[in-house]
């Protein structure tokens, strides 16, 4: 495999950055309850993730450290800014339901740890495509938990009826659970459990084995 | 670059510079250049939501049925300022920047309420309202509300349409709210929203008197035609929403102003 | 007082920073291995919570929002759109100071907290909670409450998961739920729990 495919692709199933690096969680669970909000969040985070590294690794041998988190922040926010404004003025509607959480892309873990993990070390190209591997990972385990959440849980697909639910006249009892929040963890919980149990290596160790029961072979 | 110093003072405050100047031009220039886009889809948010809670423009659309557009139907209506204390309209007060909910915060412009006046959880009046009002061959035909209250998570806004005779509703609905997806979240249900036109507002002292109910009064009853069903699961949003049109239609809220538009129109 | 008392045992139960707006996942989820490291996490973000809200409101309402430069002679400019970047340099900024302060004046607690202080800038409950104090458009006194009871709800919340999971690991997970998994099954589990404070009223 080229180092770009490696750079590109191995985010997405590899090295997750929801499921295995633990970054980027906190909007990954609020915008999943319908699938238009979450297509456009991950716009967003593919935007600012892939510019954002493109634009601190051109200027990563000028940096100085001291200040290299202040100006890593600056660029994002900006970008983040300017996110938010063309949001604001093609797409109201769903700007409005996403509220804060755009604004909040800004503190997306994913963001600012890659700026800060590969962006310094890399190349413009490589950078931007590291960028959008991880924004494109971000973005499939938030399309797969806001697959599963909508239909299920208000009867719709981007706002389309695909399932029939009983207060508009059809078959479907609603599940009312996937429409609140918490629910996304457990969806996201057995995400984790399903790349695992494909990929063994990522198993994490037990901290704590439970030892053999001694008494019961003395006994025998 | 092999004695460049990325370091040094000079350079720190030379990027740190660079940086600022360069961002702050792309920000403002995005935020100067969409001002006018932003600006024009709040208004056009803010009419159609007039327009849904009156019931002329469908659920997810920005077309009514007859092919006008949100403007040209908005025309119809006026906006009018009243002083809720007295319920005259204030023509000297500019409509167009008017926004109740930043005059409700504002001391000097609201007034405080006591815990049993505030049945909708508000805490604070504003003292001057908005109201739509759409006329027919110059008879009043609607009137639209901007109306308020607490559900469960937290505040519900919405507009209450009130029909020509000023006792009826027209429409009602609402356009922010954070109740439980599912439960209370379902006042924005259309099945539901279809329940409130025709339903009375009054009771025969006239007094506020909508009730939303888990077991409607027998046909004929005088409360029937007062009563709403309940929505399932939501107890506190149903007397959330209970007590906002209460309030709203009540002494404290638009009353007054009622009283002046039923005289006036006869 | 009454009003006070009400907004914060809101931010603390009701609107729980972790778990019913799930913001600062990714520190809560990292960091929730040992009750002790979460107790010091904890006070950390009410500390800076409690410093930075208050200091974004009076930014936004006497620097950004519309009419607030009046002062200054331009009562028609509105500078809004400049808050994001406004709030997380004032968060990056009190961080840096706080650490600062703390390791000149109360050694102490620096040692105690220093670890945790850098972490803090991107966790997003810090900024989350300054973007909901500009949507609730609240007062000072109100935002100063506001930062505080929102800080405890999440110190709060990351003590209970840590708690959670001290005990956890003595249980039998299949394997590929191991670790990450079964916390974020026990994060929703958590969250359901809080979701029955919605409603209480004060």
């Amino acid at each position: 495999m080229s180092q770009q495919n490696e750079v590109l692709v191995d985010p997405i199933f590899n090295n997750n950055p929801i499921a295995l690096q633990v970054l980027g969680i906190c909007s990954a669970l609020a915008v999943t309850i319908s699938m238009s909000q979450t297509l456009v969040m991950c716009a967003a985070v593919i935007f600012v993730t892939t510019l954002s590294n493109l634009a601190v690794s051109l200027v990563r041998n000028r940096i100085p450290t001291n200040i290299r988190i202040i100006v890593q922040m600056t660029i994002i926010a900006s970008l983040v800014i300017v996110v938010d404004q063309v949001l604001q003025a093609v797409a109201y509607d769903i700007s409005k339901s996403l509220s804060v959480f755009v604004g909040l892309i800004i503190t997306n873990c994913i963001v600012m740890g890659r700026a800060e993990a590969f962006a310094m070390q890399n190349g413009p190209y490589l950078s931007a495509l590291d960028g959008f591997g991880n924004a494109l990972g971000y973005s499939l385990i938030l399309i797969g938990v806001a697959i599963i959440r909508e239909p299920l849980g208000a009867g719709t697909l981007m706002g389309y009826e695909i399932l029939p639910t009983v207060s508009n006249g059809g078959w479907y009892y609603s599940n009312g659970l996937l429409l609140l929040s918490p629910s996304a963890f457990f969806i996201i919980g057995f995400f984790i459990w399903a790349i695992r149990s494909w990929k063994k290596d990522q198993v994490e160790e037990p901290e704590y084995e439970i030892a053999d029961n001694v008494q019961y072979r003395e006994a025998m | 670059m092999a004695n460049f110093d990325k370091d040094s003072l000079s350079n720190t405050f030379i990027v740190a510079l660079a940086v600022c100047l360069f961002c702050s031009i792309i920000v403002s220039g995005v935020a100067v250049a969409l001002k006018p886009i932003q600006q024009a889809n709040k208004e056009l948010d803010q009419k159609q939501n007039i327009l849904r809670a009156a019931g002329m423009l469908a659920e997810g659309s920005s077309v009514a049925s007859d092919g006008r557009t949100v403007d040209e139907m908005f025309a119809e209506f006026t906006v009018r300022v009243v002083d809720l204390e007295s319920g005259d309209f204030l023509d000297d007060v500019d409509a167009s920047s008017l926004d109740p909910i930043k005059v409700a915060k504002d001391p000097g412009r609201s007034i405080a309420l006591t815990a049993e006046q505030d049945i909708a959880t508000l805490r604070r009046r504003e003292n001057i309202s908005l109201v739509y009002i759409k006329t027919v061959d110059e008879q009043l035909d609607k009137l639209v509300l901007p109306v308020r209250g607490y559900g469960l998570w937290g505040t519900l806004f919405g507009y209450l349409a009130l029909d020509a005779d000023l006792k009826t509703v027209s429409g009602l609905g609402f356009y922010s709210h954070k109740e439980t997806p599912g439960l209370g979240g379902e006042v924005d249900n259309p099945s539901w929203k279809e329940l409130w036109p025709g339903v009375q507002l009054f009771d025969r002292a006239g007094d506020p008197g909508v009730r939303i109910v888990k077991r409607r009064s027998t046909a004929g009853n005088e409360m029937a035609a007062r009563e709403v069903d309940a929505l399932s699961g939501a107890t506190f949003t149903t007397r959330g929403v209970q007590n906002l049109i209460n309030f709203w239609i009540g002494d404290l809220g638009f009353g007054p102003t009622l009283q002046k538009l039923k005289l006036a129109n006869g | 007082m009454e009003h006070f008392l009400g907004i914060f045992v809101r931010a603390v139960f009701i609107e729980n920073m972790a778990l019913t707006f799930f913001l600062g996942m990714c520190t809560f989820i990292a960091i929730s291995k040992k009750i002790s490291t979460a107790i010091g996490l904890g006070i950390a973000v009410v500390v800076v919570l409690g410093i930075t809200v208050p200091v974004n409101n009076l930014i936004f309402n006497h620097l950004l929002r519309e009419g607030a430069l009046s002062w200054a002679g331009f009562p028609d400019v509105d500078l809004s759109f400049l808050g994001y970047l406004s709030y997380i340099g004032v968060i990056a900024a009190m961080v840096q100071i706080l650490e600062m302060v703390l390791d000149r004046y109360v050694p102490v607690l620096y040692n105690a907290l220093g670890v945790f202080l850098p972490l803090i800038t991107v966790n997003c409950a810090i900024l989350g909670a300054s973007l909901i104090m500009i949507e609730q458009d609240q007062t000072f006194a109100e935002s100063a409450v506001f930062g505080l009871g929102a800080g405890v709800g999440w110190a709060l919340a990351i003590t209970a998961l840590a708690g959670v999971r001290e005990k956890l690991k003595y249980s039998d997970v299949p394997e590929g739920l191991r670790g990450l998994g079964i916390t974020f099954i026990s994060v929703g589990l958590l969250s359901l729990c809080f979701m029955s404070f919605g409603g209480i009223d004060i």
